[in-house]
């Protein structure tokens, strides 16, 4: 009956299999892609998404918690990897003289991000946590509105006296030799390209290791009472809001951390890029992946991200036919009739087999 | 003994006084007054709309009183939000059957410790060794109350797969879970046959004795009433029609009258 | 006088996104789904009023009739093809389906009609008429006065005819309508076709204010609708109706007085704002959740 307690042991004992089955994909994921990369296998398409793959998925990891586990839809996620990112990209910027190696600074970013991402996740949330259903999810959809039009107008630089932030564009000035972070419409420019794909893989651990060290506690029961039945779950001692925040908020420094892993992974990067689309996107890897299996978010992240690049040879169809694989998805999976087939068919073949 | 010790004259663990809602211009209770003393099995009834969920939804905070005073433990409660009240110790069932039904049977009930055995969610993120000491009492007070509802062999079982008596008796468990003073029972017995009823009653009667804490049950299931409950209020359109012990309702005219119409 | 100019300016812009906030709200009331395509059904639109006017050579109202006719049956098609079957699915399923029709539309847009953005023609006449120093073009009279006709005709249906009333009863409750008789699919179907119906007035009235019809032209004043249907009170018609003109005149507001970058943030702002003290917006209704 020992059971060996560390990081990684969860309490559950059927479930534990579930959970280490992500764990092991990720790792087995990156040995492969490592070994792909070093015996040159990796073309230069699939190598230039890695860092985004990793980053689309802690990002899901923790919408997941948001929509999955927490049952709130969010609409907002890309706003939170947009406050990741630009604040990732600006503490890299200004720590570039003082710490030059790559790793320390990008994990230093990565938590920057996390942590301001998380604090937007405190104050959105104060508002959003109060409403239900439909009209939660459109304040997470203007604050994600919100978010991207401040960055389009942001203007952020370092020079010797300090540091300028200014959101009109002619009030800012810059002491020559100054150093422009961020640029209104322009964003992130001359940003040193520092992420890299261990560090994503890292990230996915750690982000799997708190959701699912959160989702197997007494956090993770409340906020799963709380989607299951607000009512009953006041009624047994646990407060609504702030167990929604909890979740909220770890979802958005989830989204922070991979925010700013992404910003650090291209030399620019417009406001632009994390706006409503990007956000959706999100929302359909997790919803694709199923709500609260992490595992299922891992892999349709994945799956999705490559299908387009998958579909290149088919040119401009290949949209057309992700829009479609996406509808039939949905009509196959919620279709009844068609579910109990296929789960017969598979007891049937595991009969046969024993 | 319950009995005696509510007619010894001590002070009772709920105390409601004058109580009454209005919705909108619909007087839902009104002028209600109602004594549970420690350790006691007391029951509410009355013929259907009669406003008995009504009090149970005002004494847990779910609706706000338009009138009267309800003093919980001698404290008044004034103010206090659901969460306050199942934290000063009133936990309750409900009528139409509330729970997680995604989380299994032991999810359940653990969850009924969330403010019993707390740890901060850093705690749990980091594994730390108060998430396991934590998780083990829960784990294990959390399976004595299963055993003690007859659920010990559903415990892996989603809630929602449960029949329908085991979910009735799941969830006095998570309320018991809460570590309550006073238990309100929302019709326990409804859609039991009655081999069930009486293994409920049983288990109602364990549960007082075991807990020593004070329960207040809805019922329309008479033997049920008659059987457990040492003191009875009868309500109707709102208004309390008698109270007493069950040798006395049941033979109160007015409450032959109210239940069989004239 | 700028002001007078400002408003009626905000309440040209405001009746367009009410017009479009109709067909979102109608579709939640009744399906209670959120229909994510409907801002693509704009675009549709706008090209089919965009080739009728320019390969056709039809007058504007033809235009028009022609665009509503299309969007309409478009509309319906989506609904029976990738709505309908998923009417007992969670919300969030159909959610997603929306968004695929979506990508479906745009990308079906891009590949028929090239990415690149056409120039609409200017069928209405482009003077104005002048009110004191303030001058009103008659593009913005005639959406003003198209969604007073719009509301008036849509209020008169919802309470005076028999399809209105099952549409109130499906709202309501679609179990009871149905026990009472009333054909469900076929009511949803009717919210689709109106719905969508309205988009295509709308998307004239758009592409002729921006002169241009692009393939993802519908998803800002998408957005934008859901957000004002949401500002009313989503599933309210009358909600939809105030707030969009309300967003439209915050929106021309915030541009003229404050930051033209910054209106978005603005707009999103209020709707955050509103929430906070009516959190089922303007004109929704309370709901009760019974214990």
């Amino acid at each position: 009956m020992k059971e060996k307690k560390s990081l990684l042991s969860f309490g559950g004992d059927k479930k534990q299999r579930g959970r280490f089955l992500s764990f092991a994909i990720v790792i087995i994921a990156y040995i492969a892609v490592e070994i792909l990369m070093k015996t040159g296998n990796l073309n230069s398409l699939f190598t230039s998404l890695l860092v985004p793959i990793t980053c689309y998925v802690v990002a899901a990891i923790g919408l997941n918690l948001n929509v999955g586990v927490s049952g709130e839809l969010n609409l907002g996620q890309a706003g939170f990897m947009s406050v990741g990112a630009f604040c990732g990209v600006c503490v890299s910027g200004m720590l570039a003289a003082s710490i030059p190696a790559g790793i320390p600074r990008l994990i230093i970013a990565i938590i920057c991000g996390a942590i301001l991402a998380a604090l937007f996740g405190f104050v959105i949330g104060i508002p959003v946590l109060t409403l239900q259903g439909d009209y939660l999810a459109i304040v997470t959809l203007a604050f994600g509105q919100i978010i991207k039009s401040i960055f389009m107008n942001a203007y952020i630089g370092m020079d010797s006296e300090g540091l300028h932030v200014s959101f009109v564009q002619s009030n800012f000035k810059l002491q020559p030799g100054g150093k422009m972070l961020l640029n209104g419409p322009m964003g992130a420019t001359g940003t040193q390209k520092i992420a890299n794909f261990t560090v994503g893989a890292v990230l996915i651990i750690i982000a799997l290791l708190i959701v699912y060290n959160m989702m197997f506690s007494r956090s993770g029961r409340a906020i799963m009472a709380a989607r299951d039945n607000r009512i009953a779950a006041e009624s047994v001692g646990i407060p609504i809001s702030r167990t929604k925040m909890l979740a909220f908020v770890t979802s958005a420094a989830l989204a922070g951390a991979a925010g700013a892993l992404y910003g650090l992974n291209y030399s620019t990067l417009v406001p632009n890029k994390f706006d409503f689309n990007t956000s959706i996107l999100i929302l359909v890897y997790v919803v694709l992946g199923g709500l609260g299996n992490m595992t299922g978010t891992i892999i349709s992240t994945v799956v999705l991200i490559l299908l387009p690049e998958l579909l290149r040879s088919l040119q401009d169809y290949r949209m057309l036919i992700y829009a479609v694989v996406l509808i039939v998805i949905m009509l196959v999976t919620n279709n009844e009739w068609l579910m109990t087939k296929w789960k017969s068919l598979f007891a049937g073949k595991a009969k046969g087999g024993a | 003994m319950a009995e005696k010790m509510a007619e010894n004259g001590k002070t009772p663990i709920l105390d409601v006084q004058e109580l009454g809602i209005d919705f909108g211009g619909l007087t839902a209770v009104n002028d209600l007054n109602l004594q549970v003393f420690d350790g006691e099995i007391a029951g509410l009834i009355g013929p259907n709309g009669a406003g008995k969920t009504t009090v149970f939804n005002l004494l847990t905070k779910v609706y706000k009183p338009t009138r009267g005073k309800i003093f919980f433990d001698g404290k008044d409660t004034a103010g206090k939000s659901v969460v306050d009240i199942n934290k000063a110790g009133i936990a309750r069932t409900f009528q139409n059957i509330r729970l997680f039904g995604n989380l299994s049977v032991l999810d359940n009930v653990k969850t009924g410790f969330h403010n019993v055995t707390p740890y901060s969610p850093i705690t749990a993120i980091l594994r730390l060794p108060k998430f396991f000491a934590s998780e083990k009492e829960i784990d294990e007070k959390a399976r004595d109350l299963l055993k003690i509802m007859e659920l010990d062999g559903y415990a892996d079982y989603l809630a929602s797969n449960l029949p329908y008596g085991a979910q009735r008796r799941l969830e006095i468990a998570r309320a018991l879970a809460t570590n309550p003073k006073l238990l309100l029972l929302d019709e326990p017995a409804a859609g039991m046959n009655p081999q069930e009823t009486e293994e409920l009653m049983d288990m109602i009667r364990f549960v007082r004795d075991h807990f020593g804490i004070a329960i207040l049950l809805i019922e329309h299931d008479m033997k049920l009433v008659m059987g457990i409950c040492e003191r009875i209020t009868v309500l109707n359109y709102g208004m309390m029609l008698a109270q007493g012990t069950p040798e006395e309702i049941q033979s109160n005219p007015e409450v032959i009258k109210a239940y069989l119409g004239d | 006088m700028q002001f007078l100019s400002y408003l009626i300016n905000g309440l040209g812009l405001g009746s367009v996104y009410a017009i479009i906030a109709l067909g979102y709200t109608m579709v939640y009331g009744i399906a209670k789904m959120l229909n994510f395509a409907h801002g693509d059904i704009i675009m549709v639109g706008a090209y089919i009023a965009f080739f009728a006017i320019t390969k056709f050579s039809l007058p504007l109202p033809l235009a028009v009739l022609a665009a509503m006719a299309v969007c309409t049956v478009l509309g319906v098609v989506i609904e029976r093809l990738a709505y309908k079957p998923l009417r007992q699915a969670p919300s969030l399923a159909v959610l997603i389906t929306a968004i695929g029709v979506s990508y479906f539309l745009q990308n079906g847009a891009q590949l028929l009609w090239s990415s690149s953005s056409k120039v609409f023609p200017s069928v209405i006449s482009t003077g104005g008429i002048s009110l004191g120093s303030a001058s009103v073009s008659y593009l913005t009279l005639i959406t003003i006065v198209t969604c007073i006709i719009v509301m008036v005709c849509l209020t008169l249906f919802i309470n005076k005819t028999k399809t209105g009333s099952a549409m109130r009863a499906c709202s309501e409750d679609k179990g009871a309508s149905m026990l009472m008789g009333i054909n469900v699919n076929m009511i949803i179907s009717i919210t689709f076709a109106i719905g969508s119906g309205l988009a295509a007035i709308a998307s004239v009235l758009l592409a002729s204010t921006y002169p241009s019809v692009y393939p993802t032209m519908g998803s800002m004043p998408g957005i934008k609708a859901f957000t004002a249907a949401v500002f009313g009170g989503i599933g309210s018609i009358p909600g939809a109706f105030v707030g969009g003109l309300l967003l439209g005149i915050i929106e021309i507001f915030a541009k003229a007085y404050i930051s033209t970058q910054l209106s978005d943030a603005i707009v999103f702002g209020v709707l955050i704002l509103i929430l906070m003290f009516k959190p089922t917006g303007l004109l929704g209704k309370k709901i009760n959740v019974k214990v």
